[in-house]
Parts: structure tokens; C-alpha cells; sequence
């Protein structure tokens, strides 16, 4: 397997916030924290009014890993970034070192003190027992190891948001465009989603194993 | 006696100046510092779900990943 990763059509995404919705209540996520958001450009102009589901997008180099100073973050074998709550200062690097504004910091009290930082998980828990109490009330559900997806992915009702391995779900997504007709003549196509030998990209080799190690 | 008190009164000051080791290990630049954390696939399916795989099995954990990630494909889940 690859790596899991999220992609979002921005063609079919209709602004429901079901994935929003479906985080939230999956995850039971506090007052004030997102994990995952809707951002929708060009809000009210017809026919150019485009919406996307954002959340972690657990980067294969991720910068939040790269600028936490006390090394609380991990990737797990699947790709997925994590973090251990128990390590987390609050500093906020992550925030600013993120290009998603994926990581998230609950009010912790008064005069706007920050919490420990809190972002999307992949549904995949973190570092506690699996599908634990503890596990469950820091981190959120942990789905992966109970078989599923995320809950956003599944939940979403016109499947724009697609998540898993990212060969599987990029080939969903290619033949989507194809059968649309419209989207390869995109700058960079060829490189993201091309068929290896056919103008794409040829798949990295899977990197070994990298468990508790920065990427 | 009066060097006896001058000897206990630097120890006892000189006390404060001693740094504690505030970690349990001495931390490593760039990896990892918290918890391990476990494989999803080092679980068991749940019972009462139909998610099948074998328990340590990490290919039999991908395949029913891959099961539900066609679930994603309208073509695939209808007309399979």
C-alpha cells in the first residue's frame, strides 16, 4: 500500500458541510476546533463558484514534523501523520508551519490560552490502546483499525471527497475526468494522475517502514 | 566553627545552582519523542462488523481497506 491521502473534487463538491457534519460527530470534536472545513472560492459568482473540503492532508513531508520542538509528531506506517497529545505544548509552530491550517488549538481557558493542538487524524487514533476509552476521548475514533475509511470520506453524498490509498483513490478520480470529458488538458495532470508510461508519473518505490521517525 | 557554618551555608546555596534532568532519557534531535503507537491491523475485527482480516495480517488489513475504497466508486458499487 501506498500512502493514504485525501483528494477532493472540487467539481462535485456541493457545500453541504456532511463532512464537516460527520468529523464532528465521529470524532466528538470540541467547541471552537475543525478538523475539517469547507473553503469555497468565488462565493456567489455564477458559474466560477468552487468549494473544497480541507483538513490535514498528512503531507509526506510534513512541516509541521519538521518544526515541532519537542518532536511530538509521527508518521505511521499507512502515511498518516500523527501526534502525541501527551508530548504537545501549545506552542502553535505547526499552525504557522502548515499550508492547510490543518492544526487546531481548543480554548483551553480564559484571555484566549490555547490548548493542545488537535487536527485530523485520518481516523486512525493516535498513540494510545486502539479503539480505547483514552484513545478515543484525545484523539478521536480510531476507524482504520476497526476496517473502515474515514468518516468524512464515507460519509460525503456526492463522493467529492475521496480518502484512502493514494493510488486507488487517484484512479477513481482519473476516470472520473475521463468520462467528464473535461480535466486532463489541466497544467500538470499528466504528472499527478497520468498513467505511469502514458505521460505520468512513475510511482515512487514504497519507502520502508518509518514508524516513529520524523519523514 | 565559624568555617563549619561558612561550609554549610555555600552547600546548602550551592544546591540551587544544580540542574535537575527534567527527562526521563536524554532527547534525540528530530525523531520522535512520544508514545509507540500500534498498527491498526494488530487488532481484531469487530465482531458485529463485516470487515474481515486476520489479525497481525497486514495484507489481509489492505485488502479490506481496498474493499471500502471502492465503495467510493459509484460504477464499481453499482453495477458489481
Amino acid at each position: 500500500m501506498a500512502r493514504m491521502k485525501f483528494l477532493c473534487d472540487a467539481e462535485r463538491c456541493i457545500e453541504c458541510n456532511g463532512c464537516v457534519t460527520a468529523c464532528k460527530n465521529e470524532n466528538e470534536v470540541p467547541w471552537g476546533v475543525n478538523r475539517r472545513r469547507v473553503v469555497t472560492i468565488n462565493d456567489g459568482v455564477v458559474g466560477a463558484e468552487k468549494s473544497i473540503s480541507v483538513a490535514c492532508m498528512h503531507c509526506s513531508d510534513a512541516p509541521c514534523m519538521a518544526v515541532c520542538p519537542v518532536d511530538c509528531f509521527y508518521k505511521t506506517e499507512d502515511g498518516v501523520v500523527l501526534h502525541d497529545k501527551d508530548l504537545c505544548i501549545g506552542c502553535g509552530y505547526c499552525f504557522y508551519a502548515c499550508p492547510f491550517g490543518a492544526p487546531q488549538f481548543p480554548q483551553a481557558g480564559a484571555f484566549g490560552l490555547r490548548g493542545k493542538m488537535d487536527k485530523c487524524t485520518f481516523c486512525a487514533g493516535g498513540p494510545e490502546p486502539d479503539r480505547s476509552e483514552t484513545e478515543f476521548r484525545k484523539y478521536g475514533r480510531n476507524r482504520l483499525a476497526e476496517g473502515k475509511l474515514p468518516a468524512c470520506a464515507e460519509m460525503c453524498s456526492t463522493k467529492a471527497l475521496l480518502g484512502g490509498d493514494g493510488d486507488v483513490i487517484a484512479d477513481i478520480y482519473r476516470e472520473r475526468v475521463m468520462r467528464r470529458g473535461r480535466g486532463p488538458e489541466a497544467w500538470g495532470w499528466g504528472t499527478a494522475y497520468g498513467l505511469p508510461g502514458r505521460g505520468g508519473a512513475t510511482p515512487a518505490a514504497p519507502a520502508p517502514a518509518q514508524t516513529g521517525g520524523k519523514s | 566553627m565559624r568555617g563549619f557554618a561558612i561550609a554549610l551555608a555555600a552547600a546548602i546555596g550551592l544546591v540551587g545552582c544544580m540542574e535537575v534532568e527534567q527527562t526521563i532519557a536524554p532527547p534525540k534531535a528530530g525523531k520522535y519523542q512520544g508514545k509507540p503507537d500500534t498498527p491498526p491491523w494488530a487488532n481484531e475485527p469487530l465482531a458485529h462488523e463485516s470487515a474481515r482480516w486476520t489479525r497481525g495480517d497486514r495484507a489481509s488489513w489492505e485488502t479490506q481497506i481496498k474493499t471500502r475504497q471502492l465503495a467510493q466508486h459509484e460504477d464499481k458499487r453499482i453495477y458489481q
